[in-house]
């Protein structure tokens, strides 16, 4: 591999890194603080969250596969409109898909699959990766990156939704008889389907992360 | 009349950008450490916004929703090209920042030094395009409408941010747990924030 990169293996030691260091020590959300924009407004429920983890990781695979293709081909200066456009082409593609397939939960998800594209992860893997990158590193990266965000989405979304609404994936985990209304003990949380408490659920994995590798401590 | 102050309140309070649509957060995290630099974002984003949904409204009325073109020759009355909206707002978005600031830089320098760092971070910041998002989706009626309606959700932000950063300059001197220093306890100051915003959603003008 010293001597010659295009004898590296596919899935080398080092492509696979890029694939498992953003779940956790560079996870994208929690730590590098990029893309929190479009992201909790759709986790009151399981569904949406996954369909909408799905949508980013492919976006940042290929966003990022296809600048690193054309990287020496694009001038420095007008380099942030291509990759707007790129990015803008593929989340019209994603859009469309979802409009045909999940109606449901396209319309559940509404301008949240447009704001893809100014999801800061995006435009930052690709000025921080795919610019200065060979295509199949980048795309790795990409699909990393993507399931970085992915994972925080799903977890605020399950315990919202289990929380919230008493159900995961729509199916009911409480059973019914323990509710109030009938006669039982539970009630669900209310304040866990309103918007805050996805911002609080973040703080909280934040916590935990950090409890755990004490290395992403800030100073202050 | 009436209908404007009331769009125009609603967009800041019960439809806070940050608080029930978290638009814009990577800004907010990463600029809220000091009051001042965070006004300076703050005005740039009302700015922009003003500038950019009104804009994007004439865009989506005259061009983007089916049948628009119908006042270039009735022939193109069955066109619908909303499947570009995206790609269309987003490059009026970069334009017109850049358009701004050049013009900000020509005639009034003093504006561009304590907005001009701020312009191009605007470009990507998730408030402006959901801005114009929301007008489309919303449907608003008139271009005033749109107008007041980018308006007031720009002064949300400008006071979402202003109110974290005070109060991260006062956190400075408190005693967080170490692993929720910095960005932990920012999300859940700003979850709090959000819950005390929500005390505005049943009003009705």
């Amino acid at each position: 591999m010293s001597t010659n990169t295009e004898k590296e293996p596919l899935f080398s030691a080092k492509n696979l890194r890029l694939l498992t260091d953003p779940l956790n020590e560079k996870n994208p959300v929690t730590v590098l603080v990029l893309g929190i924009c479009s992201a909790l407004a759709v986790t009151v429920q399981l569904k949406p969250a996954v369909v909408m983890a799905l949508s980013v990781i492919v976006v940042t695979a290929f966003a990022n596969l296809i600048v690193s293709l054309m990287r020496n081909g694009i001038p420095g200066r007008i380099r942030i409109i291509v990759q707007l456009v790129v990015v803008a082409a593929l989340v019209i593609l994603v859009d469309e898909i979802l409009k045909a397939y999940v109606y449901d939960v396209s319309k559940q998800l509404s301008v949240f699959v447009g704001l893809i594209i100014t999801n800061c992860i995006i435009m930052g893997r690709i000025e921080a990766f795919a610019l200065g990158n060979k295509p199949f590193p980048s795309f790795l990266d990409g699909i990393g990156n993507g399931l970085g965000y992915g994972l925080i989405l799903v977890i605020v979304a399950f315990f919202r939704e289990l929380l919230g609404s008493g159900t995961i994936w729509g199916y009911r985990v409480i059973p019914e008889s323990f509710y109030m209304a009938n006669g039982g003990f539970y009630e669900n949380n209310g304040l866990m389907i309103l918007p805050p408490m996805a911002l609080i659920l973040v703080g909280v994995i934040i916590w935990v992360q950090r409890s755990r590798s004490r290395n992403l401590i800030e100073s202050n | 009349m009436e209908n404007l102050l009331s769009i125009f309140v609603k967009s800041i309070f019960v439809d806070n950008m940050i608080f029930a649509y978290f638009l814009g957060m990577c800004s907010y995290l990463a600029v809220s450490k000091t009051v001042k630099t965070s006004t300076g974002l703050g005005i740039a984003v009302i700015f922009v916004l003003g500038i950019t949904v009104p804009v994007d409204y004439l865009l989506n009325k005259y061009v983007l929703t089916a049948g628009a073109l119908e006042w270039l020759s009735p022939s193109f009355a069955s066109v619908d090209l909303s499947f570009l909206s995206f790609i269309m707002f987003i490059a009026v978005i970069a334009s017109m920042v850049q358009l701004v600031e050049m013009v900000v830089e020509k005639f009034s320098p003093s504006l561009y030094s304590s907005l001009g760092i701020f312009l191009p971070l605007i470009a990507v910041n998730c408030a402006i395009l959901g801005g114009s998002l929301f007008m489309q989706e919303r449907e608003y009626g008139t271009l005033a409408e749109a107008t007041v309606f980018g308006l007031g959700s720009g002064v949300g932000w400008f006071l979402a941010i202003v109110g974290i950063a005070a109060i991260r300059e006062k956190l400075k001197y408190s005693n967080v747990p170490a692993p929720l220093r910095g960005l932990g306890i920012t999300f859940i100051l700003t979850g709090l924030m959000g819950i005390a915003f929500m005390t505005f959603m049943g009003i009705k003008l």
